[in-house]
């Protein structure tokens, strides 16, 4: 607002969102910006409460905070007792915590428990042109509805809490372009894969995406929800999509979506986010979607990554010392030679789920693969559904019975062996090809190896045991 | 917070790139509700072997690691993950400085708010001290917040930026939950012309 060059200047989605958001701008400060949906989970929040309290301060807008448990609860039968005494506690504390701060919580045994960055879409608390945070860096998921959303430490959760507000400084814009038909077997994960490999983890630092073109468009609010979720493994903090009909459909009718005339008054606000014609982005990339193949990484980070045909790349080839070291100890890590594709290279566990691949559409594909097939002997394959209500309904659709039959397991709602913090972990040296976001060392397990790929690459991994072109098998 | 004065101290290099939040605390430490007890967890799997004992070959294990301050890191540090985890787990092992040629957004958010300051220098300056230090493993530099200076071995200057808001909440010991409750005017006006988008407790 106070920084607005008249209304006329043609504005990016992420100017709009950004000026509509603008509490205070004084000099000497960044801008003080308000937060419209403050997602919260056991992991990133206690230290943050402890906060309040030894200030005596309360939770400003508990109507705009919703907490669940995701991190480190297991993902076993609830009706168990929790094992783990330190995830135990942590998960006592948040209900303590919002117990005495007056938050919704979604707890253990909540029928809508599940991953924060499924059940904050999927209640319809995620709306288009909001800003939203959580202690969490992949909260750039809501950005598929045209939110503004990115991920906070523990110091801001205390602020946003405390204020509803915190102090942020305007990033840079970033167009990414992504055009043309996508080949069978080739979905919105190869895409951001695709993006990170190409503009390395460190590409999108400063930036806010905005993923536009015709292939964004001609994807499913799921899909979307994939590829902004990943904008952080390019460095970003925040991706998204301008709204569409398709984003309006999704979310109508949702429980905590606008009803009535409220919802008309809204979708006329909505209407007006998309991107100005001839506003201006700082960079841009523009990826053919018609080029691309089925991506997996091969190394520690998410850049790390090829073409499912292609090589795993050569040291020897990189002149930059610096990053010749580093992919070297990334293949010494990963026990992996250079020079040869990773298909055909065993694996001992295939993990689907996590805030990047654990939707219904997500299980819907997974599924398709592995039916009336079964998971190669010696692998152990999990299924985690991202929320309570995804699980209900892949049961009602009947996909648990396709997983089970195959030999999978079909677990409880949680980020399980994405973060490897409840129990759900990779042992040293063992391989995994996962629908998750990150491959960094020890991330699914200490000494665990992960190859991050899509449900469909990771269904065909489990078929046949071994690191797999789905393409073969559809 | 205290406030972040001038400091001259030894370097530990660590001459790798994009190093991620889950190495410097590994997420199984994160079940702690506490802040406190972090340090030694500091960049667990490097520094530790399979039964707990101490890599000899790891910096931080190290006399000329164990002595320093500052930690002289490759491109990107602190990508990952949001856990202010990190900056908790740096500054109670001792650190109060990291020197890169980037740092990722919310890690460089992160640090100031726990008096890391994110050092961030020229590619030339960042090989110097690596080749520095390599030589002798016992040089010094002075990281001078006020001048945004670190000095070098050899006396030379390189300038650093950081904004002017972290700056002066490091330098004063500001905090800056309570530089946003100070703007309590400005929010209730807000509030008072923005509807309510949802309704949690519905």
């Amino acid at each position: 607002m106070s920084k607005a060059n008249g209304a006329a200047r043609p504005r990016t989605i992420i100017e709009k969102v950004w000026d509509n958001h603008v509490v205070a701008d004084r000099e000497g400060a960044p801008t003080l910006i308000y937060i419209d949906l403050h997602l919260v989970h056991e992991v990133t929040s206690p230290q943050a409460f402890s906060g309040l309290r030894e200030r005596g301060l309360k939770v400003r807008r508990p109507e705009l905070t919703v907490a669940t448990t995701d991190h480190s609860i297991p993902t076993h039968d609830r009706s168990l007792p929790i094992l783990d005494r330190i995830a135990a506690a942590q998960i006592d504390q948040l209900e303590k915590n919002c117990r005495d701060f007056g938050i919704k919580l979604f707890g253990p045994h909540s029928e809508n428990q599940g991953i924060v960055h499924i059940i904050g879409p999927e209640q319809g608390f995620t709306q288009p042109g909001m800003t939203v945070v959580c202690g969490d860096s992949h909260t750039a998921t809501h950005g598929a509805f045209g939110a503004l959303a990115f991920g906070i430490g523990t110091s801001q959760v205390e602020h946003v809490l405390a204020t509803q507000c915190l102090l942020q400084r305007k990033s840079q814009t970033y167009e990414v372009r992504v055009e043309g038909d996508l080949k069978n077997g080739v979905g919105a994960k190869d895409i951001i894969l695709n993006l990170i490999s190409r503009i390395g983890i460190g590409g999108g630092t400063g930036c806010v995406f905005e993923y536009c073109g015709s292939t964004i468009r001609s994807l499913s609010m799921e899909e979307r929800m994939t590829i902004c979720n990943m904008s952080i493994e390019a460095g970003a903090r925040a991706g998204l999509v301008a709204p569409d009909e398709k984003t309006y459909e999704y979310l109508k009718g949702r429980p905590y979506a606008p009803k009535g005339a409220e919802w008309e008054k809204a979708l006329s606000l909505w209407r007006q986010l998309p991107t100005d014609d001839g506003a201006t982005f700082d960079k841009s990339i523009t990826i053919d979607a018609s080029s691309l193949e089925p991506m997996i990484t091969f190394g520690t980070n998410p850049g790390m990554g090829i073409s499912i045909t292609a090589p795993v790349p050569d040291p020897a080839t990189l002149s930059d010392p610096l990053e010749r070291d580093s992919l070297a100890k990334a293949l010494r890590y990963m026990d992996l030679p250079s020079g040869k594709p990773l298909l055909g290279h065993p694996v001992n566990v295939v993990f689907i789920g996590s805030c990047t691949n654990s939707r219904i559409s997500d299980l819907r594909a997974a599924a398709g693969i592995l039916k009336g097939r079964k998971v190669s002997p010696g692998v152990r394959v999990m299924v985690v559904p991202g929320s309570h209500i995804v699980k209900e309904q892949a049961q009602a659709e009947g996909l648990d019975r396709i997983f089970k039959d195959a030999g999978a397991e079909w677990r409880e709602a949680g980020c399980s062996m994405c973060i490897a913090m409840n129990g759900d972990q990779l042992q040293p040296g063992e391989y995994s090809v996962s629908t998750s976001n990150r491959n960094f060392e020890g991330r699914q397990g200490k000494g665990g190896r992960t190859f991050l790929a899509s449900p469909l690459t990771a269904a065909a991994t489990a078929v046949t045991g071994v690191v797999t072109d789905v393409r073969t098998l559809l | 917070m205290e406030k972040f004065t001038k400091f001259t101290s030894r370097i530990a290099p660590l001459p790798i790139d994009n190093v991620d939040t889950d190495q410097i605390i590994p997420a199984r430490f994160l079940k702690t509700i506490s802040k406190v007890g972090l340090g030694d967890q500091l960049f667990c799997d490097w520094r530790y072997d399979e039964q707990g004992n101490p890599k000899p070959e790891f910096i931080l294990n190290k006399p000329e690691g164990k002595a320093a301050q500052i930690l002289l890191a490759g491109d990107n540090f602190g990508c990952g993950s949001s856990r202010e985890h990190a900056p908790w787990a740096l500054t109670q092992y001792g650190f109060r400085a990291v020197i890169s040629t980037s740092f990722a957004d919310i890690f460089r958010g992160n640090a100031v708010k726990n008096s890391v300051v994110p050092v961030e220098v020229p590619r030339d300056a960042q090989e110097r001290l690596f080749k520095a230090v390599a030589e002798n493993p016992e040089v010094t530099v002075t990281v001078d917040l006020a001048q945004q200076k670190l000095i070098l071995p050899d006396g030379s200057a390189v300038e650093f930026p950081i904004d002017e808001f972290s700056k002066h909440c490091l330098l004063e010991g500001v905090d800056e939950l309570g530089y946003i409750l100070q703007q309590e005017d400005a929010i209730a006006a807000y509030e008072a012309k923005r509807p309510l988008t949802i309704n949690a407790l519905a």
